[in-house]
């Protein structure tokens, strides 16, 4: 049989680049549909903002591993069949959006009104104002929690393994698989997760205390 | 589309959502008392104490719940703790949720002004009553919203229960879809009975908060009468 070594510790580790780059393309497809729900949230259209109120709610009331199953089984119901990377993309990329769009829509609420109000005599068009007005701040406002979001990102791409794709938690399953020695491989795939994730929880919690700070001024 | 496969199979469905819901409800329930009883450690006893329960934690908030998951299921039996599927879920799901509601918690005790545990003994009240009436209802109400969510998002991540096999709302799904081939529609009926499991969730707790924390929507009331924003 097979045992836990450099060479398996060394698959897992390579393993973890996946994890990651999972992370940074669910989190950049995931912003952009984000930004765009979160300004829709936002607009003086009623069916839009109803429409965007209504899929961040359902998408945040449904477990991320039923969002992979349904872009999973579903495309390929009409016949689309994805590989397992672009299913897990997509899954997450959805399940980013209507997270940051919530925490988004909530950072350019705590703009004050007043700033909409000057910006909207000074004759700026609504584009103009989000441009240069309320965004700039909005985004220094929204940076702690969207960190923090990052983390439960980087968590939830360890339930994408399910439809096969090998990453980090994947990689770890595969070794158990043949060595059965699973306290010592979760302990280093925990360990890992942990060496991308609690670097940034503490980046989100600094980033709070400096805002809070100049806040207060 | 054929969904009568599905739902003719909806005693199965049935088991799966009690079980998602005992699942939900015990972790919560077992959670909640573990949490207060860190954050009651971290204030009470010494440093050393604080620097556990923090590390703790920190610990939990930063893997995944799956590794954690894993972690007691597949690497416990090797030190000789032995469990099955749903003890091991039962065990995960109260652990990570204590976590995170030890922090929740933790925010809403340290927002209590420290002149309102001086006012209360001012008043004569014993040390359990400042505790109960003076820090524990007040930040428990403060934080119910926060603790709420994440009430909801347990019973979310109870679904990844079903990798250790435990039956379930999407482990029953997943049987259900081996046994009909009817992938779609399968997780179409489950994500919607989460979808409606989560709402009620959330409602309920709604609804329990106004019950155990009256006298804060009073507050809320008040202040909301008197235009200020909370």
């Amino acid at each position: 049989m097979q045992t836990f070594g450099w060479p398996e510790a060394y698959f897992i580790l390579r393993a973890a680049s996946w994890t990651l780059a999972l992370t940074a393309i669910a989190f950049f497809i995931g912003s952009i549909i984000g930004g765009i729900f979160a300004i829709m949230r936002l607009s003086r259209v009623k069916a839009l903002r109803r429409f965007a109120a209504g899929y961040i709610l359902v998408i945040q009331s449904i477990p991320v591993l039923m969002v992979l199953f349904m872009s999973y089984y579903g495309l390929s119901a009409i016949g689309i069949e994805l590989p397992p990377f672009f299913a897990a993309s997509a899954s997450l990329s959805i399940y980013v959006s209507a997270y940051l769009a919530e925490i988004w829509r909530g950072s350019i609420e705590s703009v004050p009104r007043q700033q909409w109000e000057a910006s909207a005599s000074l004759a700026l068009t609504t584009t103009q104002q989000y441009r240069y007005i309320i965004l700039p701040q909005a985004i220094r406002i929204s940076l702690p929690p969207t960190v923090g979001f990052l983390v439960q990102l980087v968590k939830n791409t360890s339930i994408v393994q399910v439809v096969g794709f090998v990453d980090l938690m994947r990689a770890g399953m595969l070794v158990n698989n043949a060595t059965y020695q699973a306290f010592q491989i979760f302990t280093l795939v925990g360990a890992i997760y942990f060496a991308i994730c609690f670097p940034l929880s503490r980046l989100s919690r600094h980033l709070e205390k400096v805002m809070n700070a100049s806040r207060s001024h | 589309m054929l969904f009568q496969d599905v739902i003719s199979r909806w005693p199965m469905i049935l088991n799966g959502v009690m079980l998602t819901i005992l699942l939900s409800f015990v972790a919560i329930g077992l959670g909640l008392v573990l949490a207060t009883l860190m954050t009651a450690l971290r204030s009470l006893a010494g440093s050393w104490a604080g620097y556990i329960v923090d590390a703790y934690v920190e610990l939990m908030r930063n893997t995944p719940f799956l590794v954690q998951l894993f972690m007691i299921f597949f690497g416990l039996p090797q030190i000789g703790i032995r469990m099955n599927g749903l003890e091991a879920s039962l065990l995960a799901m109260t652990l990570n949720l204590a976590a995170y509601a030890t922090e929740i918690i933790r925010a809403g005790v340290d927002s209590i002004h420290k002149s309102q545990v001086e006012a209360g003994m001012a008043l004569a009240m014993t040390k359990r009553q400042v505790l109960q009436y003076v820090i524990l209802q007040p930040a428990f109400a403060r934080v119910w919203p926060a603790l709420s969510s994440q009430f909801v998002l347990m019973m979310l991540a109870s679904s990844i229960c079903s990798f250790v096999s435990v039956q379930e709302l999407s482990g029953t799904a997943a049987i259900i879809e081996q046994d009909t081939f009817r992938s779609f529609e399968t997780y179409i009926i489950v994500t919607i009975i989460y979808l409606v499991l989560a709402l009620s969730l959330k409602l309920f707790l709604n609804w329990l908060g106004r019950k155990l924390f009256p006298q804060v929507s009073g507050l809320a009331r008040l202040t909301e009468a008197h235009g200020e924003a909370a």
